[in-house]
This record gives structure tokens, C-alpha cells and sequence, in this order.
């Protein structure tokens, strides 16, 4: 079955205040010049129907008022079992 | 006149929701998995952690059979209150415009919070007067109330804005004030505060009888 990957971020301009605290805890471990932190969400999924996606998406993965969503990689479940060393 | 409250896997305010119905008409328990309303007059959808709030807040329980059937209730003109993770699941379940988000300062918060009542003319409010000040308790992670601007003002024009958190009260980074909000028919609210938690003065405030004596009682004539 084909392997999907779904990323979920919070719409531009909607406040963000996971990714506030991470920006700004950032700099407290001596990690300067990091700006523009969003924190979201990764879904990942085997499917039958790729092609079904988006409409997943639309309805229960995201939330369209307050999230984007983007199917990153839809790859075969062979490739995708790769593995990685420690 | 009788209140069906939905319990939820999850749900944690659905008893003293159930208490607040009671002390102004009958009220029994739905459960989730039942796919009808049992012949109740109004529906309410209480607070808690539905489902675990997993994916987002209110997203996995608008799925349940019940919620099937106040989407039908509520298509047909059923009078629907949704409290909390309750107006979360509504919102979700598009019977409510917007989204509740994580609260701005990031943490949950738990206080007792002064409301302004904005529309009076509705069947959760009657029994107010607009800018009457009800003081009602919030506890939330996410109720950051929002809804892109045009729709705010859609929102305003149609007076589906129905509480506001008082001027310095806003506890959450809510949109215009919000704490509740209606459909453009009228028959479906939501809100953030708990209203069943004060009902009664051993609580601090017996503000939150309001909203239920209001759906328990026929507004009088104009």
C-alpha cells in the first residue's frame, strides 16, 4: 500500500503560541538568529487510494478555517522501509 | 421541557450540567453511542475531554452516532447548547462558525471571569438584559475563540455574538471578546464559560441559571 505523509501547520497569520515558547527557548540554549518557529503536526498513513488524501484532509485531518495542509511524499511502502542506521 | 446532556468518553462536566438542567426542568443522560435524543427538547453538549481531544480539540466526537443526531436535531430547528469542549465539538461539526484555538498566554486556566451579555434576544438569554454582567467560571487550554474577519463581522451584523468577555476579562486572547456565539438561525450556542458551574451561591455566583432558565421558560410577550 502506498505511504502517505501528511504535514499540518497552523495557517499564516493565525497566533502560534507553541511556536512562540519554542522560538524563544531557543536562544536560552545558545541557539541565536532562529526566527519564524511554527510547531504542527506530521500524519502519516498507508492508503489504498492516494488519491484520497486531500479529501481526508479537508474533513477530519485538518481543520481548512485554521490549518493548511500538504501531502509531502506519497511512496511505496518498500521504499519507505529503508533503515536507518543508529 | 427536557434537557438530553451528551456524555462523551471524556466528558467531565456532564453531572453538574445535568444538576443545572434539573434545577429548572427534567434533564436525563445521552449517551454517545445512542443514535437518537430520546424525545429531549433541547440537547446539551458539556465540557470535558471528549475522545481525548486527540488530533484537535472536538474533532473525534462530532463522528459519534449521537452527534449524527443533533446535527439532525439541530438542522431542524432543535435548540442545541454547547459548553466548553461542548462548543468545541460544535464547531468541529460546523452547527457553530470558527474554532476554538489554544489559549493565547498558553496555559490552562481555570477562573472566575465577569461576561457582558450582548444579545438578549435569543432563547439561551432572555432571561438577561443586554450589558447585564454575569460572572461565570472558564477552564480551558484552548479556547481562544476565532474566525477570519469577515466573518467576525458577519457574525456582529447578524448578532450571533451573544456573551463577551467584560472589558479586561478576556482570559484566553478570544477574537473580539467572544465567549459565545450562535448560528445565524439562532438555535444552536456555544460558549467557553461554564455556566453549570454557577448556579448556585455555595460556588460564588448563581449567574450561569440564566442560560438554562432561559431554554426552561417561554420568553415572555413583547
Amino acid at each position: 500500500m502506498p505511504r502517505a505523509r501528511v504535514l499540518i501547520r497552523p495557517k499564516e497569520g493565525i497566533l502560534d503560541p507553541q511556536g512562540q515558547a519554542v522560538e524563544r527557548a531557543l536562544p536560552a540554549l545558545g541557539f541565536e538568529g532562529v526566527a519564524n518557529v511554527h510547531v504542527g503536526r506530521l500524519v502519516e498513513l498507508d492508503v489504498e487510494d492516494a488519491s484520497r488524501v486531500p479529501e481526508m484532509c479537508e474533513r477530519l485531518l485538518a481543520n481548512p478555517l485554521i490549518e493548511d495542509y500538504e501531502v509531502v511524499s506519497i511512496e511505496s511502502h518498500d521504499q519507505d522501509a529503508e533503515v536507518i542506521p543508529p | 421541557m427536557r434537557f438530553g446532556v451528551v456524555r462523551f468518553p471524556g466528558s467531565c462536566d456532564e453531572v453538574d450540567a445535568l444538576q443545572a438542567c434539573r434545577r429548572f426542568a427534567d434533564a436525563e443522560l445521552l449517551w454517545h453511542g445512542d443514535p437518537e435524543l430520546r424525545g429531549a427538547d433541547a440537547v446539551v453538549v458539556p465540557g470535558g475531554f471528549s475522545y481525548g481531544d486527540y488530533l484537535r480539540v472536538g474533532a473525534i466526537a462530532r463522528f459519534s452516532p449521537v452527534m449524527e443526531a443533533v446535527a439532525e436535531f439541530a438542522a431542524a430547528g432543535g435548540t442545541v447548547l454547547g459548553i466548553c469542549n461542548g462548543f468545541q465539538v460544535l464547531c468541529e461539526a460546523g452547527l457553530l462558525p470558527g474554532a476554538l484555538l489554544t489559549n493565547s498566554g498558553r496555559r490552562f486556566l481555570a477562573r472566575q471571569v465577569d461576561l457582558e451579555v450582548v444579545n438578549a434576544d435569543t432563547r439561551f438569554t432572555h432571561e438577561a438584559g443586554v450589558g447585564d454582567r454575569l460572572s461565570i467560571p472558564v477552564k480551558h487550554g484552548a479556547g481562544r475563540y476565532y474566525a477570519p474577519e469577515e466573518m467576525l463581522d458577519e457574525l456582529d451584523a447578524h448578532g450571533q455574538i451573544i456573551l463577551r468577555y467584560a472589558p479586561g476579562h478576556n482570559p484566553n486572547g478570544s477574537l473580539r471578546d467572544i465567549a459565545g456565539v450562535s448560528n445565524r438561525e439562532g438555535n444552536v450556542f456555544g460558549l467557553m464559560p461554564h455556566p453549570e458551574h454557577a448556579v448556585d451561591p455555595l460556588t460564588g455566583s448563581r449567574d450561569g441559571g440564566l442560560i438554562f432558565a432561559s431554554l426552561a421558560r417561554e420568553p415572555a410577550a413583547a
